[in-house]
């Protein structure tokens, strides 16, 4: 191994088994089943095979090599596996494959706040949290006025923590982690947290641990921060080490492979519902932004195809878009106005425009009905899936995860009621204010 | 990015003995790495200092609850079950007969129930950290002996009371809190690596602690049972732990030394088995749990 490489990944893999481990646990009884099973073929003389399920490489011959002071982002889509790689490098999980040499001391950030316990104080959960990411007492002791410096918590330093604000929380758990002394960090998104200002600061403190020749790796799906912190870039895809190179060209690849001009064949799903009296054979979903990516903010082109006996009058076509508790976000009624004729040829090709989308970045799925006098001719669920890049929209410092919220809105504030000086009115009628 | 000025400033300047990880699959029987629990040693005392801190957090009574269950325990034994059946206590006064075996036997029971849920209770942490997992089960099984040596100062105190003297194998005590220790251990490992795959073992081990106080001799002697009864207990691991406890403090009859080389035996090959059993199943303790 060269001398400042300090991790040499080669032909690391993961492969997880379906069903067996994940998501859910096993139950006892099925094991002793299984277990009774395979014994009693045993006893018989006849062959004993495992229980097939399959299994998903998470991981698959990854390779790679990082240096001393370098900062190397990892880019992917949810579920390339950049989580999974960080977990074996931290030595939480075992690969399956494949080997990798890491030099020097190794701290993970995968989380803010692993470790902490809502009932401690700030204090106690300083020495708890350090101590759980590695660092000895004598090490927190030394930085404890560091940390709560950095943190800015320092009146509350004798509070449980469950008092703190969810900001206050954070920003200690971050201001902990900051302060260990790797040679080797990995980080794993945990600077999505926090506000802007104290963002910026804990970007300030990684470009500092790299700059005192300590290595960083870096995943995330913001490209925005691995432009402003990475040196180089890996993008991984579906377990897999798909690009590298200098952050803008993998950036680039990125974005490329972002570009979800999804194009589905629909007339081969067999598991349709309705009277069969018209059939959606294709449906293909495009971004009209210029570099064809799906993300907020941006208008969609949906394309269907479809064929029928007759041509088609008092029909209606249906796309609904809806996300992955099954919530309906959108949807698009082709009778909604007055676009289409009131006789349609009996196979052709129809087009509809949105405009900006509202969403918030994460999946969202379609599925699409046909409506022929009242009467369903053909239903298909879960079409097609799009993922919705994040994008900033109406100057909005940051977009909400799907988790808090499917839509995002324009939004304006200011300190008191506002009414004496008419500013809901002049908010609402812009130009009034003139 | 200043990285760059960084590395030339920095020729070579890595410290000459720089821990190397290699990160592989394992396979078969790993070993214990006990170096490596070592260098962690600080780690299990913040884990055991957290549960202690916490254990009282927003609690009315407090430390209180370190003797609460025990006596009143022995207060029931003692109204209730010494009445009924007439219990022998080689002569001792019944109340310290049973609160005797009760600490040692709270210490165990406590112990156990800790080291069971030790994995699943800290499932985060072990999703999203690396350390040696053994750390969070022997973490669990230090952390009652805090309850433990408040209970034995009532302990102490009622002897004072009784004016009851502890014999010379008083001196034996240590041992045999450590062989409590290590049987809570021994068992609470199966447990703990059986739990976070199959989460019956929740259910399984508080009423398996209920049961046990009736095959382990804490309200009655081990003499009053038949001898083939007798050796079956044994294999208890606490029958003799707890046969020791009274013989070292009350100076009943010592346990017979069939019952402690039993007794032995089943926590060795309990730890030995549970270790093994624990350490195979850790590799995928962070995928499933």
């Amino acid at each position: 191994m060269d001398r400042d490489t300090v991790i040499r990944v080669e032909g690391l893999g993961k492969r997880y088994k379906l069903g067996a481990t994940v998501g859910s646990y096993g139950r006892l009884t099925e094991t002793i089943s299984d277990a009774a099973a395979k014994l009693a073929k045993r006893v018989r003389g006849a062959p004993v095979e495992a229980r097939v399920r399959g299994y998903v490489d998470a991981l698959s011959d990854v390779s790679l090599e990082v240096r001393r002071g370098e900062v190397v982002g990892f880019l992917g889509a949810n579920g390339a596996g950049k989580s999974t790689l960080l977990k074996v490098l931290s030595r939480i999980t075992e690969p399956t494959s494949g080997r990798a040499e890491l030099r020097g001391k190794v701290g993970s950030l995968l989380e803010v706040g692993t470790g902490f316990h809502p009932e401690l104080t700030g204090r106690e959960n300083i020495y708890l949290n350090g101590s759980v990411l590695g660092m000895r007492r004598q090490d927190i002791r030394r930085r404890f006025d560091e940390i709560v410096e950095f943190a800015e918590v320092g009146r509350f330093l004798d509070t449980p923590v469950k008092r703190f604000s969810s900001g206050m929380y954070v920003r200690l758990a971050f201001a902990v982690a900051a302060h260990l002394e790797p040679d080797i960090l990995l980080v794993d998104e945990v600077l999505a947290v926090g506000d802007a200002a104290f963002q910026r600061k804990s970007l300030g403190k990684m470009e500092q641990v790299a700059g005192e020749g300590r290595a960083v790796i870096f995943v995330s799906h913001n490209m925005g921060l691995i432009q402003a912190l990475c040196d180089r870039a890996y993008l991984l895809r579906r377990g897999r080490i798909a690009a590298e190179g200098s952050v803008p060209t993998v950036v680039n690849e990125y974005l490329g492979s972002l570009t979800t001009t999804v194009r589905v064949p629909v007339g081969e799903r067999d598991d349709r519902r309705g009277d069969g009296s018209v059939k959606i054979t294709h449906l293909q979903v495009d971004s009209l932004d210029p570099d064809g990516v799906i993300r907020t903010g941006c208008r969609l082109k949906l394309t269907l195809h479809y064929e029928s006996e007759r041509p088609l009058d008092r029909s209606r076509f249906v796309i609904s878009i809806y996300d992955t508790t099954r919530t309906g976000i959108y949807l698009l009624q082709s009778d909604a106005k007055p676009f289409l004729p009131e006789l349609l040829p009996a196979s052709g090709t129809l087009s509809c425009v949105t405009g900006p989308l509202a969403v918030t970045p994460g999946t969202c799925y379609v599925n699409f009905a046909v409506i022929r006098a009242g009467v369903t001719a053909d239903f298909v669920d879960n079409v097609a899936t799009f993922d919705v890049a994040p994008e900033q929209m109406y100057g909005l410092r940051q977009l909400p995860s799907r988790d808090a919220a499917v839509a995002v809105v324009d939004q304006q504030w200011w300190i008191g009621a506002g009414e004496e000086e008419g500013l809901t009115s002049r908010i609402l009628n812009p130009s009034l204010s003139a | 990015m200043s990285v760059q000025a960084a590395l030339e400033a920095l020729p070579g300047a890595q410290a000459p003995d720089v821990p190397v990880t290699v990160i592989q699959p394992t396979n078969g029987w790993i070993r214990l790495h006990l170096r490596e629990l070592w260098s962690f040693r600080e780690l299990c005392y913040f884990f055991a200092w957290r549960d202690v801190k916490v254990r009282y957090k927003q609690t009315l009574l407090g430390a209180a609850w370190a003797v609460i269950p025990p006596l009143l325990m022995m207060v029931v034994f003692t109204l209730v079950l010494k009445q009924v059946a007439h219990l022998s206590s080689y002569g001792k006064p019944y109340a310290l007969f049973s609160y005797a075996a009760l600490v040692p036997w709270t210490l165990f029971t406590s112990a156990l129930a800790g080291v069971s849920n030790s994995m699943v209770a800290n499932a985060q942490l072990v999703a999203k950290i690396y350390f040696p997992r053994l750390l969070l089960p022997l973490a669990a099984a230090l952390t009652p002996l805090v309850d433990f040596v408040i209970a034995l100062a009532l302990l102490a105190a009622l002897m004072l009371a009784y004016s009851t003297a502890p014999s010379a194998a008083v001196l034996l005590l240590p041992l045999l809190v450590v062989l409590t220790v290590l049987a809570a251990l021994a068992l609470g490992l199966w447990f703990a690596a059986l739990n976070v795959r199959y989460r019956d073992f929740q259910y399984t081990v508080p009423f398996m602690i209920q049961l046990g106080l009736f095959v382990t001799p804490v309200a009655y002697t081990t003499s009053s049972l038949p001898r083939a009864a007798q050796a079956i207990l044994a294999l208890n691991p606490m029958t003799g732990v707890i046969e020791g406890f009274r013989w070292a403090l009350l100076g009943t009859p010592a346990p017979s030394g069939a019952t402690l080389v039993i007794s032995c035996a089943a926590t060795i090959l309990l730890l030995g088995s549970g270790l093994a059993y624990f350490r195979r199943a850790e590799r995928t303790f962070a995928d499933i749990i």
